[in-house]
């Protein structure tokens, strides 16, 4: 098979050798673990390779969709508790056996008029150290999704700055629809889209620019996420990440939006789709 | 296994956030719920025990999953799962892991997860576990090797035998139907 290559390497053009020799290297390529002159000499290649082009793309595909079905289990919030306790420090005491036994008395008439206060709050105290938990779980891999996607050498699948391109990009291939602001006026410009999934839910990533700052906007459906939520959680303070981020819930859909641009930016960016999503 | 003081905290900071990829890898290697559990809390034992050993500033996750393998492979199930491990040779061409009539083209149109994980499923556990670390862990080469304590150069060879596979065992239930 001719695969009708014109790339800048030293190989003879177009020749099925130069292809092969290549192809044994392309799944290290794009496990981006190819030396850094043969990671550009075969990136030469597949761009004017039809062949290898295809080849690649058909393995990036399998890539993504060994990625997805591999995130396949979840631990029972029972067995996370239980690894919690086990490796997070108690206080410990150190009482001498006389005053163990003195103390032990004052303990139990306290600890009785206590208990059924006790009780009252610790379900919903433990209840809130999971959701606790869980949320910052879901922000860590927005967060890291943000990254891994700006890292990409693609990181976007559809590439349009016009909001009539891009959201429909997305049909058929989400369970669910929403609407993109209008950046009209705005110093926003849209860059494109992607799916994305968040723990096996599908999504939709869309990436904006603004004076050079990239912004990840996230649209999961909230049912899928399974998001605990506080009364506070519509503008959270996620001190524990490198970016500044916003989420919220609105219509059934849960949006976050991440960046390394200002606070303002990203709640602007974010109140432009607050107010752009209802249309 | 508790623990308390400044070596335990620091511990549970790095490994804490590990919890769920840990746990997911575990359930895929012994392909049960309740021993994926046991083998969970027996690493995290394991590694709190041995955390003076770790060394700082050298990579904590591929340690993690080392101690998580290790003990999987002293397990009963992980003795009758990977009885023998094929002797890898870093040597020579890799394998061309796509052919020319590959199954991903029909993948695409017809993409099921569950066939995928089928797949997976199905794989040996040497090569199970090598195609999760590259690709559901996203670890590097080098810390697949760490992980794996096996050389570089037979990753790359194991990684292309596990992808040849894994297509060979999705081409097998394409054609079953």
């Amino acid at each position: 098979m001719d695969c009708g290559c014109s790339f800048n390497v030293d190989e003879p053009k177009g020749s099925d050798m130069a292809c092969e020799a290549w192809k044994t290297k392309l799944d290290t390529y794009l496990d981006g673990e190819l030396p850094d002159e043969e990671m550009r000499g075969l990136d030469a290649h597949v761009r004017g390779c039809p062949a290898c082009s295809a080849d690649a793309l058909a393995r990036v595909q399998m890539k993504r969709a060994i990625r997805v079905a591999g995130k396949r289990f979840t631990p029972s919030a029972e067995l996370r508790e239980r690894i919690r306790r086990s490796v997070v420090p108690k206080p410990r005491w150190s009482l001498q056996p006389g005053w163990m036994f003195a103390t032990g008395a004052a303990v139990m008439v306290v600890v009785v008029g206590l208990t059924s206060i006790y009780l009252s709050h610790r379900s919903g105290r433990d209840q809130l150290s999971r959701n606790q938990f869980h949320r910052e779980h879901v922000y860590g891999e927005i967060a890291d999704l943000h990254v891994e996607t700006l890292a990409s050498s693609t990181p976007v699948d559809v590439v349009s700055t016009d909001r009539h391109t891009v959201k429909p990009w997305f049909q058929g291939k989400i369970p669910f629809a929403f609407n993109l602001p209008d950046l009209q006026n705005s110093e926003f410009s849209l860059v494109g889209g992607r799916m994305s999934y968040l723990g096996q839910a599908p999504g939709a990533h869309l990436i904006y620019d603004v004076r050079k700052h990239h912004i990840s906007v996230f649209v999961f459906q909230e049912r899928s996420l399974n998001l605990p939520v506080s009364p506070s959680d519509d503008s959270p303070s996620v001190k524990s990440l490198p970016f500044n981020m916003e989420t919220w819930s609105q219509d059934g859909l849960r949006y976050f939006v991440i960046g390394d641009a200002s606070g303002a930016d990203i709640d602007a960016l974010a109140k432009l789709f607050k107010a752009g999503t209802t249309g | 296994m508790s623990g308390a003081g400044p070596q335990s905290d620091a511990f549970a900071d790095l490994a804490m956030p590990l919890f769920d990829q840990i746990y997911n890898f575990a359930h895929w290697l012994t392909q049960n719920r309740e021993e994926a559990e046991d083998l969970v809390q027996e690493t995290y034992a394991k590694a709190l025990k041995g955390f003076s050993s770790f060394q700082p500033g050298t990579n904590f996750r591929a340690w993690m999953y080392r101690i998580l393998r290790n003990t999987f492979l002293t397990s009963r199930t992980g003795l009758r799962a990977a009885p023998t491990v094929p002797l890898d040779s870093d040597e020579g061409q890799l394998e061309l892991a796509v052919e020319d009539e590959n199954p991903e083209t029909i993948l695409m149109q017809s993409f099921a997860s569950a066939m995928m994980q089928k797949a997976i499923d199905d794989l040996p556990v040497h090569y199970r576990e090598i195609l999760l670390l590259c690709e559901v862990e996203e670890m590097s080469y080098q810390e697949i090797a760490e992980t794996l304590s096996i050389p570089i150069g037979t990753v790359m060879s194991r990684l292309s035998r596990a992808r040849k596979a894994l297509r060979d065992g999705l081409r097998l239930q394409l054609q079953r139907g």
